[in-house]
């Protein structure tokens, strides 16, 4: 496989979502999520239970795949930030360490100023912990629970 | 690339639907989505053209179940079977677990789908992985149409590898579960395997 297995423990999540409600609050923003670069959802703060967070994830995943796919045509290492503005919502898009993405949904309460300015604090904080989180993956120790599955297990999945 | 969360207690994976234009990749997952409990399944994504062309990609989230108490989610994607959209189908590509190849059965498509299969050998290869080492089942699709080759023909041509195929005939749902549950499995078992590594 071209990528390591990504797993999240118990004690990242915690970090990770901590940061994610703090920049909720420290941006005045609606709605933020962090997903990896595959477009799956890893942790969200917010007023998330109006919000279709899984399609939000694999489309701004797409979203960033096509952007980086355009940077490579143009030997742009990666866009790494991206801004969609609407009439009464506003997406802010950044890429944390060419690994998970850090998206931002927020409205006229607040400016892209300050998101811009909590964003990058934020990312910092991410950075530390996927970089450990990435290590403790690669420790061995950390077997997947898959290991003790049966093929009686799956096969039981797909009886119906 | 799977992702594994202790703490939610989920298994999310990647499949990816290939093949020729007009195949019927997006077909298999509007059955799917149609036939599937609501509270299995999220929304059905299409970024597709005015004349309901693939243009970047299909997605549907679904929840298969649990094992050892973990739930398995499976994300369905396909691919813009046109030539023109390589760039985005390597894109689809990243952090796939397991592939379904749909085939057009048709004997006027046996070139494209021969074009398609190594095209995505090629795209994977440039990716990192590899098509012999992958999870991947093939589907020979259209089985109702009036001239189509012999599933024989076919397997020979497409299916060297001897993966898990099935005929199927998407817009009405024959074969659509049977490859869909065949792909699950090989890439669970794939799972099991590393994790037992």
């Amino acid at each position: 496989m071209s990528e390591p297995q990504m797993v999240m423990y118990e004690e990242e999540f915690h970090k990770i979502q901590g940061i994610v409600e703090q920049l909720v609050k420290a941006s005045n923003a609606k709605v933020v999520f962090i997903i990896d670069k595959n477009g799956q959802l890893i942790a969200a703060a917010g007023d998330t239970e109006q919000m279709d967070t899984t399609s939000l994830a694999s489309l701004t995943a797409g979203n960033i795949a096509a952007t980086g796919g355009m940077a490579k045509l143009l030997r742009e290492n990666e866009f790494t930030t991206q801004f969609h503005e609407g009439e009464n919502a506003n997406i802010h898009i950044q890429l944390v360490d060419k690994r998970v993405i850090l998206v931002v949904i927020f409205d006229s309460k607040t400016s892209l100023g300050l998101v811009r300015l909590r964003v990058k604090k934020a990312c910092e904080h991410l950075s530390t912990i996927f970089q450990e989180l990435m290590a403790k993956a690669l420790q061995p120790g950390h077997d997947s629970p898959f290991g003790e599955i049966t093929d009686e297990d799956i096969d039981n999945l797909f009886n119906d | 690339m799977s992702f594994i969360n202790y703490l939610s207690r989920e298994i999310n994976c990647k499949i990816v639907y290939y093949g020729p234009g007009l195949c019927g990749k997006t077909a298999n997952l509007q059955y799917i989505y149609g036939k599937t409990n609501p509270q299995a399944r999220g929304k059905m994504i299409s970024l597709a053209t005015e004349t309901e062309r693939t243009l970047f990609f299909d997605f549907l989230p679904l929840a298969l179940g649990e094992i050892r108490g973990f739930k398995t989610r499976f994300h369905l994607y396909t691919v813009p079977g046109q030539v023109f959209y390589d760039a985005s189908r390597k894109l689809i590509l990243k952090g796939v677990d397991g592939v379904v190849f749909v085939a057009d059965s048709q004997l006027a498509r046996i070139e494209a789908n021969m074009e398609s299969m190594d095209n995505l050998r090629s795209n994977l290869i440039e990716q990192g992985y590899s098509l012999d080492n992958l999870p991947y089942v093939v589907q020979y699709n259209k089985r109702d149409m009036p001239s189509i080759a012999p599933v024989e023909e076919l397997r020979t041509m497409i299916n060297g590898g001897n993966v898990p195929d099935f005929e199927a005939v998407a817009i009405n749902g024959t074969g659509v579960f049977d490859t869909l549950k065949a792909v699950a499995k090989l890439v669970l078992t794939e799972l099991k395997k590393a994790g037992s590594r």
